[in-house]
């Protein structure tokens, strides 16, 4: 955490300070930085005796405190230093958490923050809260048990039907940087001993978007989830239907809602997670017939997307318009929930649906 | 083929016009009377899609259509053809109640899309639009869909689950406008014609990928009257026909035989 920053902020300053005193401050920090084993929110934050509600703090933490802000001084000119060097930097990292470097700029707070900071911090940012979007790997290891992910035996590649010259080799060099050979990634797992079958989307892939390969690979888990009789779970991030494969996209929404019919029929039980951001087709099909539909705070969810509607109607947007607490407001989730929350509410929820007719 | 030599953005452009016929023009041909019935039951009436009753002989229809304005008047009332969520929630009450009562549904595709504005968000756009489909997609009488004009987007498809998807031959169907792909795809979108031409959003197109069934042919010349009850009794006859054969069928198999059509949409390759 932050006294590897140090560390590596007094290395760069040149002023490394004896063994002793650094071992004093990397106590201290992990005091600051960690309560109950779990890690804090804002310790970067200048001010961040207040940021969280009944927490003591004791002589020795508000020590840190004033010693956290000479640090943050430092820091600042140091990135300031690699704002400079990096000008790319703010587009290529954008919102997604797979960093140029070492470092990542996060999007609400505009910090840039230290990149294992935030992996260590369920991806999110150490600095504002603000929720980094995850890599189905990672997504996967907060939600299931240890080792006990299968993912289904389904390798298939789209046909290419507009036969855009382009799409394979983007496609191509998609796979070989994300480490994913589409969209999502679904397969059985466990949670907190309960098996599901799980899928899970990921916006480094094209944004998330849904053409025959993510439509099959859905549909596919919705019939395994009616065969094996289990819960299915699918954490959506998509920026909707993928244009590039034009009207098979479009039918891939029918193809995945028809497949529901048959999971709703059999009495199995379908939680959907909506998470930042989820649009379009993805909204208008699966995502949002849950019987139970959880989302993330602060997640952007909608129909049509923001620069779209402002154009029609000729006006900016209100503040919070389509956040996952706008949609809770006007009825369409049934649940924000905490990354740190999320599996273990995914395990409640499975409970409560235990001996009906169905799946679980 | 009457039409051939007609490139895909003019296809784009004739489904389009104003002046084409819309969804009552036909439904006023092809059955033999048509009550309209209004609401959602929940909020509003949204007049972009209109429901209502019909029968041609003995048969009973219900019928579901998008409606675009014939005049500047009613296409303020009818929000151009772009359904409002509560438009979609119409819908489903009406195929419940043609499920409820053994009524075939016919639906009438015609929109530019889902409307994207702020109630429509409020509202659920998205929701609607998958609850749509979703009620169609297990709905246990026959259902079938012809696209007469612009079927764009989720907008579109939201009335697009059908036992059999017919489509005029000048009509379009896509994922979007070709502006928004042009856009979207060549951050550019001027590039609306040459988006048109790579989309495959004709008929033809459609066809061949399977998304649809028939293609019923459009009359040469577009003079307004004649081409109306041309393509009327075209429209009349395919679903005469697939009404016909449909009542063969019981309630499991129509359910099935749809849920398969869209159950294989798209071919793939296997690695
Ligand atoms: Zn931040």
């Amino acid at each position: 955490m932050i006294h590897h920053l140090l560390v590596r902020i007094l290395i760069c300053r040149g002023k490394q300070r004896s063994p002793d005193s650094t071992k004093m401050v990397e106590m201290l920090f992990q005091q600051n930085t960690r309560q109950n084993g779990r890690p804090m929110v804002g310790p970067y934050r200048e001010n961040n005796i207040n940021t969280r509600r009944g927490d003591q703090w004791s002589p020795a933490q508000y020590k840190i405190l004033v010693y956290n802000n000479r640090i943050l001084k430092v820091r600042k000119m140091i990135v300031d230093k690699i704002k400079k060097r990096e000008p790319s930097a703010k587009n290529k990292t954008s919102n997604i958490d797979i960093p140029v470097g070492k470092w990542i700029k996060c999007d609400k707070c505009k910090e840039i923050v230290y990149k294992d900071d935030v992996r260590e911090n369920l991806s999110i940012c150490p600095n504002c809260g603000h929720y980094f979007r995850m890599h189905i790997n990672r997504r996967l290891k907060m939600i299931l048990d240890e080792d006990t992910y299968k993912k289904f035996d389904i390798n298939i590649d789209t046909n290419n039907p507009l036969e855009i010259e382009e799409y394979p080799k983007k496609l191509k060099a998609l796979r070989e940087k994300t480490g994913l050979q589409e969209a999502v990634a679904c397969g059985t797992g466990k949670i907190n001993g309960e098996e599901v079958v799980i899928c899970v989307m990921d916006s480094g892939f094209m944004m998330g978007s849904m053409g025959v390969v993510v439509g099959e690979k859905i549909t596919y888990a919705i019939e395994q989830a009616i065969a094996l009789k289990l819960p299915l779970i699918i954490f959506c991030v998509s920026g909707g239907a993928r244009m590039q494969e034009g009207i098979i996209s479009l039918m891939q929404m029918a193809k995945t809602t028809a497949a529901l019919t048959k999971l709703d029929e059999a009495g199995g039980l379908y939680i959907s997670v909506l998470t930042d951001p989820t649009y379009g087709g993805v909204t208008a099909s699966f995502a949002s017939l849950g019987d139970i539909v959880l989302a993330e705070p602060g997640a952007m969810i909608g129909f049509a997307g923001q620069r779209v509607i402002e154009q029609t109607i000729g006006e900016s947007l209100p503040e919070g318009f389509q956040t996952a607490e706008f949609l809770l407001e006007h009825g369409f989730i049934d649940k924000i929930v905490e990354r740190k929350d999320l599996k273990e509410t995914l395990y409640k929820l499975i409970q409560y649906h235990k001996g009906g007719s169905g799946n679980v | 083929m009457s039409n051939t030599k007609i490139t895909a953005w003019e296809k784009v452009e004739i489904a389009r016009n104003p002046k084409r016929p819309t969804a009552l023009d036909y439904i006023e041909q092809i059955f033999d009377e048509f009550i309209e019935l209004h609401g959602d039951r929940a909020f509003k009436d949204d007049k972009a899609i209109c429901c209502g009753l019909g029968k041609i002989g003995t048969q009973n229809f219900t019928i579901i259509a998008e409606q675009k304005g014939r005049s500047t008047k009613e296409n303020i009332e009818r929000n151009f053809g772009m359904p409002n969520p509560e438009s979609y929630r119409k819908a489903i009450r009406f195929m419940k109640q043609a499920e409820k009562f053994k009524r075939p549904v016919i639906t009438f595709v015609d929109t530019k899309g889902a409307y994207p504005g702020l109630g429509a968000e409020e509202r659920g756009q998205g929701e609607a639009i998958a609850k749509s489909m979703f009620e169609m997609a297990k709905l246990k009488v026959p259902i079938i869909v012809v696209v007469i004009g612009e079927g764009s987007s989720g907008g579109a498809l939201a009335l697009g689950v059908g036992n059999k998807v017919f489509m005029l031959e000048n009509a379009i169907y896509s994922i979007l406008s070709p502006e928004g792909f042009s856009s979207i795809l060549w951050k550019d979108s001027s590039r609306a014609k040459e988006a048109a031409e790579k989309m495959k959003l004709t008929a033809k197109d459609l066809y061949e990928f399977k998304v649809i069934d028939k293609i019923i042919k459009e009359p040469k010349v577009e003079e307004k009257e004649d081409f109306i009850k041309k393509v009327s009794k075209s429209i009349k006859k395919e679903i005469t026909l697939c009404i016909s054969e449909m009542n063969e069928k019981n309630s499991q198999e129509i359910v099935e035989e749809r849920y398969q059509k869209f159950r294989n949409m798209g071919e793939y390759k296997i690695l």
